[in-house]
This record gives structure tokens, C-alpha cells and sequence, in this order.
């Protein structure tokens, strides 16, 4: 009884991050639109969209490999793993015992592995041009999330999300400085990893600044269904994430009853709305950087993390 | 002692230390003057809670001595000569920032490793005190290497003069005639830093202490 409650539990999950992804993206883009008082794109137009381009027909390029037709597949595929071994809004998945900070960081440097690989495969200068930005960036985004998951490793002494969430809740957590840094270091490392305003702009196509655009321009129909699709998902990913370390009242404890879980889901909901509103509102009033102050930028996170880490270890050396 | 005491006290001399590579990475001089007011604030903050938690109400004296000194007085001034110098546009790096975090980071680890050994068996809030004060020194030191520009080598100076202050509360507070010595003498420091900004600039037509290198004949 206590396995199908659980494997209940993570089925729900899988299928609500897929669901709740497109909604989250049109969320961020209608906030954005009315805060410029525009009137902005209904908020289910991402769902259209990728309707829309799951009919339409792929086209892919003469040079292109195989590794090009698979990579949307494997990038798809990793990012939604990682997503739903996040915890959204239960503790008790199925699968928690696997949902290892470090596993989800792995499973979301072989997407961007992938993705980069991809830009490449078909041998035009935007793709490659995008690709090594991109590595650029993540040379300095990924050595940050392992110094913010050694710190939350090191205060809450395991790297299992669910584990952490759980410490999180108690009273032991206490008020600690090294948490502060990490959570604003993983925010810098979030914006730059999903392409946000400050690092890179989801909508424009300029080819001056252009990073996750440059990568994905020669892909279309289902393909660039499944691109899109696992780009809303990585944002989600990452709100969950912060979510679920930082924030993680609301969140239903393992072997809890019904109406915990629906108020979870509740309270979930609530927090991606929170995520939302709060990621528009800064990307309106940032300008976007210059491709090279960029590493500035996540080196600052790259810092917080170190110093957190430092300063936790300290800390507990006393 | 109690665990919030100890939060809180480590929460506001890690934030000193955090301000300290905000100030190293600004690279604007009014924002870089700001963030020292700051700092002095975070500063009298964390005075206050040690005179707090060690019932030594004469800390309070030099927290507010840190307030209107460091986080008043001086920034004002030094808005002042910025102004009147014309120089508030911008701040060059000898080394460029991410190189300079580095060199931070590995300080703060060295004061950690230092000050944890030599002072073992004393009082866990002191020990963590004074580690993070020796950070601030360095971490000021190191500006006061990396910096071109007279006025953010007079920034760092002062906020390595926090670290002393910090020090001293942390290691159960220093008399208050010596505190209130040095809180003058800083002063008097400014004065005559002040004054000397002015000589240099009409001597070399720049703050830049490039510019007395060349005049020397050690230019790069």
C-alpha cells in the first residue's frame, strides 16, 4: 500500500513539472508584458506553441549527423528526470533515495553537454558561436552549484534533496550567514543558467548577444518543440530547487495523509507564482550585460559559494 | 553559551567579511564609498550585539563612535574630495576582478587555518572573531595592493581599521580611552590624507599613483 502511495506520488509529480512548466514560462512572460503595460500573450500560448510546432515539419540540414536528430530526445529526457527527482510539493517520492544534489547537477551538465554538442553538429559559425559561450559560462556556473551543494551538504549533512528539505523544515537550521550566500549564489547561477535577462535574453534573436538562441537557431518542428519544452522545464527545475532548500514550508512530509498533499500542491503553486513574479519584476529593471562582464557576473557566485563553504566549515570546527 | 548568540554574532562578522569583497569587486567610487558606510554600519551591528551578549555596555560607546565616524563623517568627506577632485567616474583595477576574488578567497582561508590553530582552547566566540577580523585586515591590505586610485587605497585602509575594531570587541573589548584614541587618530588620518589627495593631484595632475611611479622613473 505505502509503494503504490508513493509511486502515486512521484507519477503526479512527473506529470504535474510537465504540465506546469509552459504555464510557468507564460506566467513570466504575461507578468513581464503587463509591467511594461503591454498587453502580452495569453498565458497559455506556450502550450499553443508547442502544439503548434509538434505539426509542423522538421527540417533538418544537409551536413547534420544523428547526433543532432537525437540530442532534443536526450536533452528532453535528462532535464525531465532531474525535474521530477526534485521535490514539488511532497517529500515521500518513490525515488528520493536517487534524487542526490550532485546526481541532478550530473544529469543537468549531460543536457547542456548535449545541447552544446548539437549547436556544433551542423557546422554553421552561430551554433558554434553559441555552444562556446555557453561553455564559457558554465566553466563558472557549475563549480559555483557544487560549492553551494557542498555548503547545504555540510549544514544539513547529506546531499539528498529530500533529506535537505527535511532539515530545512526543523528548528535546527538556525540562522546561518553561509545560507544566505549560498541561496543568492544559486539565484545568480539559476538566472545565468536559464538564459535569464542579465545574462542572456529568451526573446531576441541579435546575433551579437544571442547564447541559448545561437545553439537551437537550426532546429524546428518537434524538435524545437522538445528544445522549448525542456528550457521550461530547467527554469521550473531551478525555481523548485530554490524552493525546496530555501522556502520549504508547505512541503507534504513523507507519510502524511490527502488533504496534506493537496496543501502542498497548494502551497507549491503558490511559490512558483511568488518565483515568477519575482524573476519578472528583475528582469524589467536589469539591463542585459555585455557577453564579457558575464563571467564577472556568476564569478560573484562562484565567490558567495566558496565563502559560504568557508565559512560554514569554520563554523563547525568551533 | 547560547546558539543564537553565537548566530548572530557570526552572522554579522561574516557579513563584514562579505562587504569587505563587495568593496574589492566596486568599481565605481561613490558606490565603492557607499559600501564603506555600510560596512561600518554592519560593523556598529555587530559591536552592539557583543556588548549585548557580554554585558559590556561601554561597547556601546564605540559602536556609536563607529557610526558617526565611520559610517557619517568620513564617507561624507570623502563624497566631498571625490567631488571636487572630479574623479567619480570610475576606478581602475591593476589586477582585474576575478584573479583579485581568488587571492581573497585564499586570504580569508589563510586567517581561517591561522587563527583557528594558534588560537586554540580560548572562547569560541573569540576565536571566530578573530579570524574574521584578520580576513578584514588582509582583505584590506589586498585593496590597498590592488588599487590604483588614491581614494579606494584610503577606503581600504579604513575598513582594514574595521578588522581592528572587530578584534577588539571580539577578544572581551579594549578600554574605551585607547578606542576612543584610535577613532580620533583615524580622523585625523582622513585630514591629512585629504590634504595630501589635493598636493598629489596638483603635483602629478591625477590621482593615480601610476603617475609618481613614472615621475620616478620606475614606470612599467
Amino acid at each position: 500500500m505505502d509503494l503504490i502511495g508513493k509511486l502515486a506520488i512521484q507519477l503526479t509529480q512527473m506529470l504535474v513539472v510537465l504540465l506546469l512548466a509552459p504555464l510557468l514560462t507564460g506566467f513570466v512572460r504575461k507578468v513581464k508584458a503587463r509591467l511594461l503595460l503591454r498587453q502580452g500573450p495569453p498565458l497559455l500560448q506556450p502550450y499553443y506553441d508547442l502544439i503548434k510546432l509538434t505539426q509542423k515539419e522538421a527540417i533538418v540540414a544537409e551536413s547534420a549527423s544523428w547526433l543532432f536528430r537525437v540530442a532534443p530526445y536526450l536533452i528532453f529526457s535528462a532535464t525531465w528526470v532531474a525535474a521530477a527527482l526534485t521535490p514539488t510539493f511532497a517529500i515521500g517520492l518513490l525515488f528520493s533515495w536517487s534524487a542526490d544534489l550532485i546526481a541532478i547537477i550530473a544529469l543537468l551538465g549531460s543536457a547542456r553537454f548535449f545541447l552544446a554538442l548539437a549547436g556544433m553538429d551542423v557546422g554553421t559559425s552561430f551554433g558554434g558561436l553559441g555552444s562556446s559561450r555557453e561553455m564559457m559560462f558554465a566553466t563558472l556556473a557549475e563549480p559555483a552549484l557544487i560549492m553551494i551543494v557542498f555548503t547545504l551538504a555540510l549544514i544539513a549533512g547529506s546531499t539528498e534533496l529530500s533529506y535537505v528539505a527535511a532539515f530545512m523544515m526543523s528548528p535546527a537550521v538556525g540562522l546561518r550567514v553561509s545560507l544566505g550566500m549560498a541561496l543568492i549564489a544559486l539565484v545568480i547561477v539559476a538566472l545565468a543558467e536559464n538564459a535569464r535577462i542579465p545574462v542572456d535574453n529568451p526573446s531576441t534573436h541579435l546575433e551579437l548577444t544571442m547564447v541559448h538562441e545561437a545553439m537551437v537557431l537550426e532546429y524546428s518542428g518537434r524538435h524545437l518543440a522538445m528544445i522549448e519544452l525542456s528550457s521550461q522545464l530547467k527554469l521550473l527545475l531551478y525555481i523548485t530547487l530554490i524552493a525546496c532548500v530555501f522556502v520549504p514550508w508547505g512541503l507534504a512530509p513523507s507519510a502524511a495523509d490527502f488533504s496534506t498533499h493537496v496543501l502542498g500542491f497548494a502551497a507549491y503553486v503558490g511559490k512558483l507564482a511568488a518565483a515568477g513574479l519575482l524573476l519578472a519584476l528583475f528582469e524589467v529593471t536589469v539591463a542585459k550585460m555585455r557577453i564579457f562582464r558575464v563571467p564577472d557576473f556568476i564569478g560573484v557566485a562562484l565567490m558567495l559559494g566558496l565563502l559560504a563553504t568557508l565559512l560554514r566549515f569554520m563554523s563547525r570546527g568551533l | 553559551m547560547d546558539r543564537l548568540d553565537f548566530d548572530v554574532a557570526h552572522l554579522f562578522a561574516g557579513g563584514l567579511v562579505l562587504i569587505s569583497f563587495m568593496l574589492l569587486y566596486q568599481d565605481r567610487l561613490y558606490a565603492l564609498l557607499n559600501m564603506f558606510a555600510l560596512q561600518a554600519v554592519v560593523l556598529a551591528l555587530s559591536v552592539s550585539w557583543q556588548a549585548h551578549i557580554q554585558h559590556a555596555p561601554h561597547l556601546y560607546i564605540t559602536a556609536v563612535i563607529t557610526i558617526a565616524f565611520k559610517a557619517i563623517v568620513i564617507p561624507v568627506a570623502l563624497h566631498h574630495i571625490v567631488a571636487r577632485l572630479g574623479i567619480h567616474r570610475d576606478v581602475e583595477n591593476v589586477v582585474s576582478v576575478v584573479p583579485t576574488m581568488l587571492a581573497g578567497i585564499a586570504l580569508v582561508a589563510l586567517s581561517m587555518v591561522v587563527m583557528l590553530r594558534v588560537t586554540h582552547g580560548a572562547d569560541a566566540l573569540a576565536r571566530e572573531d578573530l579570524a574574521f577580523a584578520l580576513s578584514v585586515v588582509l582583505l584590506g591590505l589586498l585593496m590597498m595592493v590592488t588599487r590604483s586610485n588614491a581614494v579606494s587605497q584610503v577606503v581600504g585602509f579604513m575598513s582594514l581599521e574595521n578588522g581592528l575594531i572587530l578584534a577588539a570587541t571580539g577578544a572581551k573589548g579594549m578600554p574605551l580611552v585607547v578606542e576612543i584614541s584610535v577613532a580620533f587618530s583615524v580622523l585625523i588620518a582622513l585630514i591629512v590624507i585629504g590634504i595630501f589627495l589635493f598636493r598629489i593631484r596638483e603635483r602629478f595632475d591625477s590621482v593615480d599613483i601610476q603617475a609618481m611611479d613614472d615621475i620616478r622613473g620606475e614606470g612599467r
